[in-house]
């Protein structure tokens, strides 16, 4: 169900969207998502492994990253300070007892609460590949770009990587920024079978996959 | 099994996950098998995840000026490339 949670931003409160399965239980599980591409990628998965949860008893709402899917905040504005404020507030505007961040949304979910972590990826792994992505395309179209060039650039100025126009904030932000977990358990793509979602170049998805994260989630925080 | 055949297999199981080939397609691939240019889903962004999970899975580092059409033009010439890379050609 779409619900909208009210979000600050540099312009005031904004609403923001989430995918929500409300009935009230006693476990209230908030997704952070993967960052950029892969949050496309994950998408049917994320939501079908909520409607999993829901038939198992569990609550959960995945909030959009302002910037990001439905949000109307503009995407340059953003950085990891940004989306750790706002996932922050939706944990606390829906009363979320649980977290699970998905990929580079380990760089941004809040801490306090216990929870998972699914194949967390550094920030800096997010950027080379951005970087790499950006560096490819020129040459394809006869320009010589270097990484290097870029990052330095990016760091001072801001930078448009795959169709993202990334502040000078997010840039450094995930230059240096690895998984915040701390006593949340890490879950391997091995733990759920299959191949990973976030690296098809076309999503897809798999429902067995969500069972399976659904049901060590749901037994995991029902103990 | 030698460590060229480990890498082919590696490779089709690593191109299945990127691409979502299926396990028959991934099997039928053959060193002719075009790859950069003919695979409509392997734009800069798919080239992009490709490298950085050969990197993570086979333990070598890319350089982008190593990027090319000889280098990913077909399976033939991506297959040795990492071969090379691993120093078993």
């Amino acid at each position: 169900m779409p619900a909208t949670w009210p979000c600050p931003g540099p312009s005031g409160i904004a609403d923001e969207y989430a995918v929500l399965f409300d009935r009230a239980r006693a476990v209230r599980l908030l997704i952070v998502p993967p960052l950029f591409e892969e949050m496309n990628r994950t998408r049917r998965m994320l939501v079908e492994t909520q409607r999993q949860l829901d038939g198992l008893g569990v609550d959960s709402m995945l909030p959009d990253l302002p910037g990001c899917n439905e949000s109307g905040q503009v995407f340059s504005a953003q950085s990891l300070g940004s989306w750790r404020d706002a996932m922050a507030t939706a944990a606390r505007h829906f009363g979320a007892t649980h977290v699970l961040a998905v990929r580079g949304g380990a760089l941004v979910f809040p801490t306090g609460l216990p929870g998972w972590v699914l194949e967390p990826q550094k920030g800096a792994s997010i950027l080379r590949q951005l970087l790499r992505a950006r560096v490819l395309s020129a040459k394809e179209a006869g320009r010589e770009e270097s990484s290097a060039d870029l990052l330095e650039q990016g760091r001072n100025k801001g930078l448009e990587l795959a169709g993202y126009r990334l502040s000078a904030a997010l840039v450094a932000g995930l230059d240096a920024a690895v998984p915040q977990d701390e006593g949340q358990r890490v879950i391997r793509q091995s733990d759920l079978g299959g191949s990973a979602l976030w690296l098809r170049s076309e999503p897809g998805e798999d429902p067995a996959q969500s069972a399976a994260l659904a049901r060590l989630i749901a037994a995991e925080a029902q103990g | 099994m030698t460590s060229t055949d480990q890498t082919d297999t590696d490779l089709r199981s690593l191109l299945n996950d990127v691409l979502g080939l299926g396990a028959a397609r991934a099997a039928a691939l053959t060193a002719d098998s075009g790859l950069f240019g003919a695979l409509p889903e392997l734009d800069s962004m798919a080239v992009a995840g490709l490298l950085t999970e050969i990197e993570d899975r086979f333990d070598i580092v890319i350089d982008d000026d190593e990027v090319d059409g000889d280098m990913l033009g077909t399976y033939g010439d991506l297959l040795a490339f990492i071969a090379r890379k691993r120093g078993e050609a």
